[in-house]
């Protein structure tokens, strides 16, 4: 409640720690407290964002992560939450499988990038996978958690009210995992975005990964603070689109009580 | 046949080497209200679970005619829809839409929280969500009420008010009702007919009938006589 107090706050402090940041940052420069060849100033990143924005280039390599970010996360909550579904609601199959679940969602995804490579070769291929991985498997892990810890007195409820079998999914089973499955989904794509930004590093020829890469190659640092921010502010972005999600007043529940 | 809604003849349920009941029989008419009392753990839900069907006894018979409902101790309503919209799940037999709206309004008049229909069980007191839960279990036409501690997780006073509503709302909607609880005098104030069980393997000990109309108060002579007599088989107070 408080931090909703006075929308002014909460534009001004942030604000205020930003302009902070940004002079610490310039007396760090003007001091050379780091060699100038390596440590540029804000408004040569200024200029620099000024620049990837007026040639295309940066427009073009954020619409490439983000195409990779949308289709491998996409493709991981689409196949993720059936089949943490279907493991939820059975035991067997959830005993057989979960220790290769959690096997593979402990292991970086950046693990994969060698064979993502040989696999996929370079481009778009190797990045959709790399996400899919780092993804899939939380969300999996998060919705059959979730599906297994339903209180069976809704199920009870239910026949009592003579639910039939998809209502009993669609109006039992998923609003009774909605609030855990959208905080997993909240983590995961910010998973996807660090993800994303290390596969096209490696496997990119595009994309804001490989520009903060080729900036690094070229010795641009203005060019690679300022992908820097772009990707960061991106991130914070996707989040607040997500964060919408826990609005919906019938998820309220989950995070109020 | 159709005058005993609920009976059971000679059950036995055991879970594993504990025996809950043997050989338990009991019928329960149509319109009345049966109350269930008895030491904690020693099978009162588990009733509660062969008449609504969830359990079956390991031999005899079980009989049910009529649509029955169950409310619960706490937590049993749908947190995700709102007070109105776990009621509307009472009425979802009704094929008109009208009707159903016009009968979810009556519900909502009857337990008094008109203002509170949009509200989500979460932003509701205890008392307010049992009246949410009575309501919903009473909507539309069912024939059986199965009550599971329905008042145990409220306050004193909250709770004597709800036992107060649940009378008036039966004055309305007659049911034929089975109350499972611990609370004794809770019994006495409700019940036509209290049932004392005893300890595992539970068998009836005594049979009470309360024959004063409802709502009763709670220091009517015949109340305190009967919540005496309950905690006298108990032997909690001096015969």
């Amino acid at each position: 409640m408080t931090e909703n107090q006075s929308p002014f706050r909460a534009v001004l402090l942030p604000l205020t720690v930003l302009i902070v940041a940004i002079a610490i940052w310039s007396a760090l420069w003007l001091l050379q407290v780091f060699p100038p060849s390596v440590f540029p100033s804000p408004l040569a990143v200024a200029k620099g964002l000024g620049e990837e924005i007026r040639t295309g280039r940066l427009p073009a390599d954020l619409v490439a992560s983000l195409f990779r970010v949308t289709t491998g996360f996409m493709l991981a909550v689409l196949l993720g939450i059936p089949v943490g579904l279907w493991l939820g609601n059975h035991v067997r199959s959830r005993l057989a499988f979960l220790p290769t679940l959690n096997f593979f969602r402990s292991l970086s995804p950046l693990a994969w990038i060698p064979f993502a490579i040989l696999w996929f070769g370079i481009g778009d291929l190797p990045a959709i996978f790399l996400i899919f991985m780092a993804c899939f498997f939380p969300v999996v892990v998060a919705t059959l958690s979730a599906v297994a810890s339903i209180p069976s007195v809704y199920f009870r409820v239910a026949r009592d009210y003579r639910f039939s079998g998809l209502e009993l999914l669609t109006r039992v089973t998923l609003p009774a995992i909605a609030p855990q499955v959208i905080t997993s989904i909240r983590v995961t794509a910010g998973l996807a975005w660090l993800v994303v930004v290390a596969a096209e590093m490696i496997a990119g020829r595009d994309g804001l990964g490989f520009a903060i890469w080729d900036a690094r190659n070229g010795l641009r640092m203005d060019l690679l603070v300022a992908g820097m921010i772009v990707i960061g502010v991106i991130g914070m972005m996707i989040d607040r689109i997500l964060m919408r999600l826990t609005k919906i007043r019938s998820v309220r529940w989950g995070y109020e009580r | 046949m159709r005058d005993k809604p609920l009976r059971i003849e000679d059950c036995s349920v055991s879970f594993g080497s504990v025996e809950v009941f043997q050989n338990l029989s009991l019928e329960i008419a149509r319109g009345e209200f049966v109350a269930v009392v008895g030491p904690s753990g020693c099978g009162k839900t588990t009733l509660l679970n062969l008449f609504s069907g969830f359990l079956k006894p390991a031999s005899g018979t079980m009989i049910c005619h009529g649509r029955v409902r169950t409310v619960y101790q706490h937590d049993s309503l749908f947190p995700w829809q709102t007070a109105a919209q776990n009621i509307a799940m009472g009425l979802r037999e009704l094929n008109s839409e009208t009707e159903r709206s016009r009968q979810l309004e009556a519900m909502l008049r009857l337990i008094k929280l008109e203002e509170f229909a949009a509200h989500y069980p979460h932003q509701l007191s205890g008392g307010m969500r049992q009246r949410v839960e009575l309501a919903r279990a009473l909507a539309g036409s069912t024939d059986i009420l199965l009550l599971d501690e329905p008042f145990s997780s409220l306050d004193y006073l909250t709770r004597l008010r709800l036992r107060r509503e649940l009378a008036r709302m039966l004055k309305e909607l007659p049911r034929t009702v089975v109350l499972v609880t611990h609370d004794i005098e809770e019994a006495a104030q409700l019940a036509d007919r209290i049932v004392v069980l005893s300890d595992r393997p539970a068998g009836i000990c005594r049979e009470l009938s309360v024959s004063i109309p409802r709502p009763r108060e709670l220091t009517h002579p015949k109340v305190v006589e009967t919540v005496h007599a309950i905690l006298a088989e108990f032997g909690l107070e001096q015969t």
